[in-house]
């Protein structure tokens, strides 16, 4: 294998509805900077079916190409057809490296391309940074064994790939009628070849738990003691208008759900007001919130790591100081007449 | 309905597993029920294992199990407020094999000796509860587990388990104990640096201590407190009988926090960190308080049958040996064919002739002596390390002139009297 | 006849081992091993499936000697087989490499009894990439169905299988054809408390036990560390942040610092509430 002959950071773009995934963004700004240093092109494969005006939106998030497959055969994802596709793209322009998001398509995409090259793959990547001189992909992802973090390499295989925590990578500012260089590329498919076929989508109309989108977020840990103790964060969550988030050992312990989860086996989130009671701050829990506006601690340990990560932090019993908080916000909120509808 | 087995045993503590590994050793088809996770998961204890009776199962078991520290210091401290009178044993000849006793981890040991059973032909479950004996005709002939499908015959149950048995007690073989035949103890498992050990404590690799702690360790409430050397953690905890807690109104993890942060004691565990927080009953009525250990098709062995020396902080080496007898009389049992009351009281007789059946009369009264003259703990105690706090302070006194004082400390003639008789009393119900 | 393989991972406990926080390393003497809980659901599935459609159920793991434990906790759960690949040269594997000495094990079990669908959990909770199970299907050329949160139908004469597949929003509903290879998600069952004749078979189980030898067409430049292409460089502690500001004085004097930083951006507490 001649590294030589891969050049190229590539991010595979997602779409939805009708519109670039906003990881895939995420993903271009980050893979503008990898390219940048190594001085090299950013492209972005799109695969679908009417999906070619996507190739305008990446362009102003950065892409200078875009791979383009578009058929109806590509009409859902499939993980046989999106790979056939991607590996065709990859055997013909050589990329070093791909980025995928960290979402299901992406990462059962990515899964499945990685055994076809074969290459090595980086699951769940939250830092990412390129050698200068031998485009050397540096993956980092929190590790298994607590508040540490690995950078995970892949020395002997091209193209390197990582799969991308959604929001822990900054999307550019879009540069509105930046152009680049759309690629259109087609593979042989036949829909009998694909052993797969979806036969309906149903969309979930329950309401979601969407944290993802708050603004603001309180979040409580296993320093609440019990189901019972957790109230306090839907109580405070109330008076404030926001949603609840939860540590992993509180959804463990069944609290709540595990959609209520923030971290690296849940979901990442960037609320303008993150308020968390009773969480230690372990490094899975610290990546999928990290980014957020403001961070607010309270927890009875002065030694818990939590107070490294926060902008603002209180030593002290959560059962004791958020009652006081919230008598004193209901307090003011009524008086200024600021109420949450 | 599955199959049926020789024997039942209930619980894989010390007693349990004992009576599993001799009676598949002896070719019996057994099975052993823990509700724990594994073996050793639910289990605490200070320590101290006795090396005497685990050999009479397995000869030189010393050589693989995972144990901690050959103990060769044995230290009694009678603790003031602010003092303590301490008295200590250490002899090399218990560092060699084959050694005295030991500090263990039950959660570590169980395992492995429950292997051991396992390789002897035992068949173990773990994550079982037994909820109540199966009784035909008066006779017992089975559990009743808390699984689907969770009855299991077999010709003789084995209740080991442990203080408290509910089984033994659903079989009216004994009552709900009173707060002052147990003791609750609650202990911690302290993280500390090998060799930060090794220097405090005075030993080398391989060695260990124990400290027995008295007095002030448990507020003058009857029990005790005990310290005592692991590899890299140290095992501190506090047992006092259930009574003195509820007249005290104190809580367990409360007299814990206040032993470990007394100046005696300290000093010895700085710069450690809890690792687990544990906490138990023992059973501390003694001879006394022991119920029926036979009926048809059952017997009852180990702290389920009240088996512990409450004086010498001794209860699985009770254990081990009341396992391995039930084992040996259902052996026999089995070759007769009869597992009645009448056959199977074979091993009560060979209990109560042996040395546990001994040393449980010998303390019989013990516990209720002490428990009921508070005032050798917070008393006597105190007043010893007055005497000694005297008898050292080098301050010009005159020794003759100290010994006046100490004597005069003592009380009126009348309470003199009295403390004579007490020492009196307490030789009498321990010697 | 379904011949259903699940692929089960022993895993250290992640919820009892904890972490020093101060010096980031963790305890693991006292760390125990358990059945990823991902995959319990995978066992589980595979045992309902059998119970619907008739067949036979085997687990297979590549780990250590102790992950024996790990396969009898699937007997309890109610396999009916187990196999252990071990031997020194898988150590190290990344999931490339473990995809591939899963593959011949399968290849080996396939020999005596065809399989027709493999179940992996949706992830290991130690390796935690959810990529073992779509690599075992690329390997074989099957197709790898992801987020399956319910079986449909499986049908061996049409060789068919319908499955939902979980989206970020909802479902798809997505036929295959069989043999194929679903990863599961926790949802998919509920795992019961076993049943005491399970707990006696699991007690007395011996699963097979393989070394590299005892499988074909091994290419040993494949296993293990070797066969990794991703390798760890450096382990590190993430740059301490700066730290937050520790708001001080009494409980009251803190709790009005933190309402007047709240109150500055109270023009967010209004808009939430309706979400
Ligand atoms: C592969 C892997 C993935 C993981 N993924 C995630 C993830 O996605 N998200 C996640 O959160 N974790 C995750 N974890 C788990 C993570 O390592 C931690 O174990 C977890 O975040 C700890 O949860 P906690 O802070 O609620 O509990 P703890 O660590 O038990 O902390 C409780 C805190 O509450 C404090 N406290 C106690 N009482 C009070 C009181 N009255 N008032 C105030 N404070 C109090 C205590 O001092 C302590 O700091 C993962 C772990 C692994 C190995
Ligand atoms: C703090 C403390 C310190 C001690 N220090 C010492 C010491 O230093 N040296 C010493 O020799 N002794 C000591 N002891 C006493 C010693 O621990 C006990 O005497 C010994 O453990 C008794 O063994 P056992 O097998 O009878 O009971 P246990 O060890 O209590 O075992 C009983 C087993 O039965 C299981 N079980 C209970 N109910 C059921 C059920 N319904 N179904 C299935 N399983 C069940 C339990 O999970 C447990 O594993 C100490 C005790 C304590 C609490
Ligand atoms: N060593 C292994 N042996 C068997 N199956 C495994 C192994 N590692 C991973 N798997 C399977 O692959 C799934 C995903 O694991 P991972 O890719 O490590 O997150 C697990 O849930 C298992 O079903």
């Amino acid at each position: 294998m001649d590294f030589q002959d891969y050049q190229g950071v590539w991010v595979f773009i997602e779409e939805k509805d009708g519109a670039v995934a906003s990881v895939s963004l995420e993903l271009l700004g980050a893979g503008r900077k990898l390219a940048d240093k190594r001085g090299v092109e950013l492209a972005g494969v799109i695969i679908g079916e009417h999906i070619k005006h996507l190739s305008k939106t990446i362009f102003e998030y950065g892409a200078d190409i875009a791979y383009v497959y578009d058929d109806p055969i590509f009409k859902n994802y499939r993980t046989e057809s999106y790979m056939k596709a991607l590996l065709d793209c990859s055997a013909k322009h050589k990329p070093e490296i791909i980025l995928y998001g960290a979402t299901s398509t992406g990462k059962d995409l990515a899964s499945a391309v990685a055994t076809d090259l074969p290459t090595g793959l980086t699951a769940d990547t939250t830092e990412l940074d390129v050698e200068e001189d031998t485009g050397l992909l540096l993956a980092s992802r929190p590790a298994f064994g607590g508040n540490i973090m690995a950078t995970i390499l892949c020395k002997k295989y091209r193209p390197q790939m990582a799969t991308v925590r959604a929001k822990v990578m900054k999307a550019l500012p879009p540069e509105p009628g930046r152009e680049g260089r759309i690629v259109e590329e087609s593979i042989l498919l036949r829909e009998e070849d694909i052993r797969t076929k979806v036969l309906e989508i149903v969309k979930e109309t329950t309401k979601k738990v969407r944290i993802d989108e708050a603004d603001i977020i309180v979040a409580g840990g296993k320093g609440l003691g019990s189901a019972e103790g957790f109230q306090l964060v839907h109580q405070l969550a109330e008076t404030l208008g926001g949603a609840v988030g939860a540590s992993r050992d509180v959804v463990e312990a069944g609290w709540i759900e595990h959609a209520h989860q923030i971290g690296q086996t849940g979901v990442t989130v960037t609320p303008k007001i993150y308020i968390a009671l009773g969480i230690s701050g372990a490094i899975q829990h610290i990546v999928g919130m990290k980014n957020s506006g403001l961070i607010i601690a309270i927890n009875n340990d002065p030694e818990a790591p939590i107070f490294e990560s926060c902008h603002y932090g209180i030593v002290g019993d959560a059962f004791e100081i958020v009652p006081m908080l919230i008598e004193q916000l209901s307090e003011v909120m009524s008086r200024e007449g600021v109420s949450h509808v | 309905m599955s199959e049926k087995f020789d024997a039942i045993v209930v619980g894989a503590g010390p007693a349990g597993i004992s009576c599993a590994h001799d009676l598949a050793k002896g070719g019996a088809h057994v099975l052993l029920l823990e509700r724990g996770e594994y073996p050793g998961s639910k289990n605490v204890m200070g320590g101290v294992l006795y090396r005497k009776m685990m050999e009479d199962i397995i000869p030189e078991f010393y050589k693989e199990a995972p144990l901690e520290r050959p103990i060769v210091e044995q230290k009694f401290m009678m603790m003031d407020k602010e003092s303590a009178v301490t008295f200590s044993y250490k002899g090399m000849e218990w560092g060699k094999e084959p050694y005295n006793n030991f500090t263990v981890l039950r959660a570590k040991f169980d395992q492995w000796f429950a292997d051991k059973a396992v390789q002897q032909g035992a068949i173990l479950i773990n994550e079982t509860v037994v909820l109540e004996c199966i009784v035909e005709n008066g006779k017992v002939v089975g559990v009743r587990t808390d699984r689907p499908n969770g009855d299991v015959y077999a010709d003789v149950v084995v209740l080991a388990d442990g203080v408290n048995s509910l089984l033994a007690q659903s079989l009216g073989f004994h009552k709900e104990y009173r707060p002052d035949e147990v003791a609750l103890a609650t202990m911690e498992i302290l993280k500390l640096d090998k060799k930060v050990i090794e220097d405090r404590f005075n030993l080398e690799d391989n060695q260990g201590c124990t400290i027995e702690l008295f007095g002030d360790a448990t507020k003058g409430i009857l029990g005790t407190g005990f310290l005592y050397t692991n590899k890299d953690t140290l095992s501190i905890g506090v047992g006092t009988l259930l009574s003195g807690l509820i007249k005290h109104k104190i809580k367990p993890y409360e007299l814990l926090e206040y032993v470990k942060s007394h100046p005696m004691i300290r000093t010895l565990i700085q710069g450690s960190e809890p690792q687990e927080y544990l906490a138990h009953l023992i059973p501390e009525g003694g001879y006394h308080s022991m119920g029926r250990i036979v009926g048809d098709g059952v017997i009852v062995i180990g702290d389920a049958s009240q088996l512990v020396n409450a004086i010498h902080r001794e209860g699985s080496n009770l254990a081990m040996t009341s396992g391995r007898l039930a084992a040996e009389t259902i052996l026999l049992a089995k070759e007769a064919g009869d597992f009645t009351e009448k056959t199977l009281d074979h091993y009560r007789v060979r209990l109560l002739d042996g040395f546990v059946g001994q040393d449980m009369k010998k303390y019989k009264d013990s516990t209720h002596h002490f428990d009921q003259n508070p005032h050798y703990f917070d008393q006597y105690i105190p007043m010893l390390n007055r005497a000694a706090s005297q008898m050292f302070t080098v301050d010009g006194q005159s020794k003759w002139e100290k010994q006046k004082k100490i004597w005069k400390d003592l009380g009126s003639p009348k309470e003199k009297m009295k403390m004579a008789r007490d020492m009196y009393r307490a030789w009498k119900v321990v010697k | 006849m379904l011949h259903i393989v699940a692929c089960i991972k022993q895993v250290p406990d992640t919820k009892v081992i904890k972490m020093n926080p101060k010096t980031n390393t963790m305890d693991r003497r006292t760390a125990p091993a358990i059945l990823n809980p991902y995959d319990a659901h995978a066992v589980e599935e595979a045992v309902r499936l059998r119970e619907r459609y008739g067949g036979k159920v085997s687990v297979l793991t590549m780990g250590p000697p102790p992950a024996v434990k790990a396969i009898k906790k699937c007997i309890e759960i109610g396999a009916d087989e187990g196999y252990l690949i071990t031997d020194r040269r898988f150590a190290g594997a990344d999931t490339l490499a473990t995809s591939y000495a899963l593959t011949k094990a399968l290849n080996k079990i396939s020999k005596e009894n065809p399989v027709d669908l493999i179940i992996c959990g949706k992830m290991s909770i130690d390796g935690d990439t959810g990529q073992v199970g779509p690599g075992i299907a690329r390997r074989l050329d099957i197709p790898p169905l992801t987020s399956v949160n319910k079986v449909v139908e499986i049908n061996k004469e049409e060789k068919k299988a319908i499955v939902h597949r979980k989206l970020e929003d909802g479902y798809e509903v997505v036929q295959s054809t069989l043999p194929c290879l679903f990863s599961v998600e926790k949802t998919i069952n509920e795992v019961p408390y076993a049943p005491f004749p399970n707990m006696l078979k699991a007690a007395k189980y011996n699963p097979y036990i393989w070394s590299v030898d005892d499988l074909e067409d091994v290419d040993i430049k494949q296993l293990g560390l070797k066969g990794s292409p991703t390798i760890v460089s450096k382990v590190w502690a993430p740059p301490k942040p700066e730290g937050g500001t520790m708001l001080e004085g009494n409980r009251q004097e803190q709790v009005e610092q933190l309402l007047s930083i709240l109150l500055k951006k109270k023009e967010l507490f209004t808009i939430k509430g309706e979400s």
